[in-house]
């Protein structure tokens, strides 16, 4: 089992703030696939982290385009694999950033992806819990994650939900 | 000026001939089915079928025309915003055939192009006019005081309409591509019958947001599901689709009337919308107002408005220089 931080997020504005208070945690070459239905948050959740990893670009919605680029104070890459078969696509497609360790990668991934992750990445998976709500639930996979962990906990712990 | 447009940015592929205002031929090879049972478009098979379409739509798009390539005075080919792999086809295609034959090469930005549609459709429009871009990747409203000069005065801040409309025709079990799905069972439906939210509607600036209407319609969606509950699909339809294109002609006109402009123009795929298309003329031209709205074909994209706007820039007297690559985000202001 995984290790998880689960916070709760009332409104898309409480997403965006949730991730802004996780970007300090995130290094380059870091990967962070999002999870969670249509319309629960991911390209929101992306805005929040990019503003805290000092994006300053208008950061919108990559579905039509699979792949959008921001300059922070590290290069952010955002990705949505909606229609890929899979993360191979995208480096064919001639996104070799995506294995770069000098990016911050953000993977909108859906759950039908056959992902090409590496050992280490964190997920934020969406769960929808009403009209607003949102469960954020962060799972740290590969061991340097687990330790990093502690991290995010730290810097979300705000938002920790009561369960 | 003859000119071939070359357009691949996307799923189409759009070769054409214009000799000035005039277009001469123009060919697009649909690829729709091929993406269809993705729900989206796929660029990996998009650039695939490009490779496979683009050389024999050059040989017909010069036989319609009745032009031999040794007639052409420049290539223009659409270099940005688009998948890079698409956008690589028709960039190789179009650099080969100006060495070949010893002329320039002009490459256009895609969203110029698309505005150009309307000089194309309307001989005599000229600038200063406002225009909204509407697409599956793109919704924007722009201010051309003169040609060649594109201000951006407001943009979608999350998804693009046409996304909006794919995605929830897709959740809602339509089929691909949504928006034309959307539009034809909205014919048959009451717009008024649900009130879905007008984003930003109110603010002063041109932004759009479509994000949080997904969101809404989802949840509407969902609600009546799980009670149960059946919905008349055409209602839903015509009222999702007014909220899109409410707040769209209302921010567009808005513009126009803070710029003083007297022409209005509607270009992209989703201008294609009978609904978008109807509500502009009709608040347009209450407001005194010149609105173009170019034919479907013209709207959609094509290769004859990368002509024509391949025409512009050469007798401009720019050049494109060979060793230039397509930039998958290429801006436009």
């Amino acid at each position: 089992m995984a290790a998880e931080q689960i916070c709760v997020s009332r409104s898309p504005e409480e997403t965006q703030a949730i991730a802004e208070a996780l970007a300090p945690a995130l290094l380059p070459g870091d990967i962070v696939a999002l999870s969670g239905d249509l319309g629960a948050g991911k390209t929101a959740f992306v805005q929040g982290a990019a503003r805290g990893l000092g994006v300053k670009e208008r950061v919108t919605s990559p579905t039509f385009v699979i792949v959008r680029e921001y300059q922070g104070r590290v290069p952010v890459l955002h990705v949505d694999v909606y229609r890929l078969g899979n993360l191979r696509e995208l480096v064919e497609l001639g996104y070799e950033e995506f294995l770069d360790p000098a990016w911050v990668v953000f993977i909108e991934w859906g759950d039908a992806v056959d992902a090409l992750l590496p050992d280490e990445w964190l997920e934020v998976e969406l769960r929808r819990e009403g009209d607003e709500e949102r469960r954020v639930v962060f799972r740290a996979h590969g061991r340097e994650w687990g330790r990093r962990l502690a991290g995010v906990r730290e810097r979300t712990a705000s938002w920790k939900a009561a369960v | 000026m003859i000119v071939l447009g070359i357009e691949t940015s996307c799923d189409e592929t759009g070769v054409a001939v214009v000799e000035d205002g005039r277009i001469r031929s123009s060919l697009i090879g649909q690829q729709i089915e091929l993406h269809a049972r993705y729900g989206g478009v796929v660029p990996e098979l998009a650039s695939r079928a490009h490779l496979r379409t683009l050389n024999p739509a050059i040989g017909q798009a010069l036989d319609h025309a009745g032009v031999s390539a040794r007639e052409l005075d420049a290539i223009a080919v659409t270099v940005g915003p688009g998948f890079i792999g698409s956008l690589l086809v028709g960039v190789s295609a179009a650099k080969a055939l100006a060495l070949v034959f010893g002329i320039p090469l002009i490459g256009v930005n895609h969203l110029e192009g698309h505005v150009e549609a309307a000089f194309l459709d309307r001989p005599g429009l000229e600038p200063p006019l406002v225009g909204l871009i509407v697409s599956g990747g793109h919704t924007m409203i722009v201010w051309l005081p003169e040609h060649g000069r594109f201000e951006i005065l407001g943009a979608t801040i999350d998804d693009a309409a046409g996304e909006a409309f794919d995605k929830i025709a897709r959740f809602v079990g339509l089929g691909y591509p949504g928006g034309p799905e959307i539009d034809r069972l909205a014919r048959d439906g009451n717009p008024a019958a649900h009130r879905f939210p007008r984003a930003l509607m109110a603010e002063p600036s041109y932004d759009f947001s479509l994000s949080g209407l997904k969101t809404a319609v989802i949840r509407w969606v969902r609600e009546r599901r799980a009670r149960g509950e059946e919905f008349d699909l055409p209602d839903f339809a015509a009222s999702f689709q007014e909220a899109i294109v409410e707040v769209q002609v209302a921010k567009t006109l808005r513009a126009a009337e803070e710029k003083g402009a007297s022409s209005v123009v509607v270009a992209g795929g989703v201008a294609a919308n009978s609904r978008l298309r109807a509500l502009m003329l009709e608040e347009g031209g209450r407001r005194g107002l010149d609105v173009v709205i170019p034919p479907v074909e013209l709207c959609t994209d094509n290769g004859a408005m990368i002509a024509a706007a391949g025409i512009r820039r050469l007798a401009r007297g720019e050049r494109t220089p060979l060793d230039a690559g397509p930039d998958p985000n290429l801006a436009l202001a």
